[in-house]
């Protein structure tokens, strides 16, 4: 799912940075003081979800957890995965410098579509009702960030189309997964901390 | 590299402070990684691609780093492009050199995946040993000089302190469902097992983000990132910047000047 330096042309890389430095100043206006320190704390939860490996047939993936990280973070999900991504490409050597940006975009706007098509719903006191919001959140983040990346690699150039459809094609046993773990994940906090769901951090 | 966002004790880094890279000024660093991936991203021909990528090598040797660890690292991010770069020389349209089971495959498109490859790897091998070797805290103050908000950096001075936390109360809830016998496999059990784990380790979060806001409180925070540490710019980090910015330009004359063309 990370892109790296050097795919993509550069009217992509300067609208995902555009976008993405859109985005984070947002979440950052959303985000009080008082708030920094739940949303570093799930920030780096997050960060450590998405090294988790889970089985999908004879391999496995990492997670994601987009959908969920919107959900709970709101708006703030623009900086708190931004944090995530750089870190990946420094650290870690996953990603790009010049994609950041892109990669930011592609991961933390499919999280604030799913925040504000299922904070509604997950904050129903049903918990199962909550779960199946979820699992919908889940999916749906998952879709939206494969359409993003398939949509800056197809805008770089004609050639990129088919490795575009390729993610797409290779992600759907994810979103399903992404799926049942988002609805667990909420099927628990709802009965556990509702807050989780209700605090937008 | 990794050891550092996963270990907060300093001492286990070996050689800190002692190579030529990582005596300079972190903003210095951070500057030049970002300079030189602008560079070589609008690059094209062979000749400058290649000698970014040797750029790249001689300061994963300049910054003193495991070069057989690094590499693998570096060998794993190709894994994940790889398919889309072995799709490229058939799906790019042009001369064709080769057919792959009835597949033309073309010049045009083997040239552009192995661009993509090179500057891929140079910028990767660049950030990893001008940024990477740096402590998370050195690079989130030296952000913060860089004009970087600083409720960002806040946030990501958190996020770097709580990684480390949080990944060991993970694998903790890991061993206790390993010790109850749970294995992982391709079932709904599986996934709803994983779920409840991310959903514990959530709330665990949450209510550890409320003590420390409590403990923070308490000693009076007022929401001012406070840096304690002075950075000084210093004539190597002049003559770094110098240097740097020479073989960025260097690279970019090759490319535009047609030096190298073929």
């Amino acid at each position: 799912m990370h892109i790296v330096d050097g795919a993509l042309s550069t009217e992509v890389v300067i609208a995902g940075g555009v976008l993405a430095a859109g985005g984070i100043a947002l979440g950052l206006k959303r985000l009080p003081v008082e708030k920094i320190p739940a949303a570093g704390v799930l920030s780096a939860t997050f960060f450590v979800a998405s090294l988790v490996h889970v089985p999908v047939g004879p391999s496995s993936v990492h997670l994601i957890m987009n959908g969920l990280a919107g959900l709970i973070l709101g708006w703030a999900a623009f900086p708190a995965l931004f944090i995530g991504l750089l870190l990946q490409a420094v650290f870690f050597g996953f990603g790009g410098i010049t994609v950041l940006g892109v990669n930011t975009f592609n991961i933390a706007f499919p999280a604030v579509l799913a925040y504000y098509a299922t904070r509604r719903g997950c904050a129903n006191p049903n918990p199962k009702v909550a779960a199946a919001w979820a699992a919908f959140g889940g999916a749906f983040a998952i879709a939206a960030t494969t359409a993003c990346v398939a949509v800056a690699l197809a805008v770089s150039g004609e050639q990129f189309v088919p490795a575009a459809k390729l993610v797409f094609v290779t992600h759907i046993p994810i979103m399903a997964i992404e799926a049942a773990i988002s609805a667990a994940v909420v099927f628990l906090a709802a009965r556990v901390k509702p807050e989780l769901l209700r605090s937008e951090v | 590299m990794a050891h550092q966002v996963f270990a907060v004790d300093a001492e286990e880094i070996p050689d800190r402070g002692r190579t030529i890279v990582r005596r300079l000024d972190p903003r210095a660093r951070i500057l030049a990684a970002c300079g030189f991936a602008v560079a070589v991203v609008a690059l094209k021909s062979f000749a400058p691609l290649l000698l970014a990528l040797a750029g790249g090598l001689v300061l994963m040797r300049l910054a003193d780093m495991e070069p057989l660890p690094t590499l693998k690292r570096v060998a794993m991010m190709d894994g994940f492009i790889v398919f889309m770069l072995v799709l490229l020389p058939f799906t790019t349209p042009g001369e064709t050199v080769l057919t792959v089971a009835g597949f033309p495959a073309t010049r045009e498109g083997f040239v552009l995946a192995a661009q993509i490859a090179l500057k891929a790897n140079a910028i990767v091998l660049a950030a990893m040993a001008l940024v990477g070797t740096m402590e998370p805290v050195t690079l989130g103050h030296a952000l913060y000089r860089l004009k970087v908000p600083e409720n960002l950096v806040h946030l990501m001075l958190f996020t770097v302190r709580y990684i480390d936390v949080i990944h060991q109360e993970y694998q903790r809830m890991r061993l206790a469902m390993r010790a109850r016998g749970f294995r992982p496999a391709n079932t709904r059990h599986t996934y709803t097992s994983f779920g409840y784990l991310i959903g514990m380790m959530l709330v665990r979060a949450l209510e550890r983000s409320e003590r420390i806001l409590a403990a923070m409180k308490c000693r009076g925070f007022s929401g001012r990132l406070e840096v304690l540490d002075t950075l000084r710019y210093h004539r190597r980090d002049a003559a770094f910047a110098v240097v740097a910015a020479l073989f960025a330009g260097a690279l970019l004359f090759m490319e535009f000047a047609d030096v190298a063309a073929f």
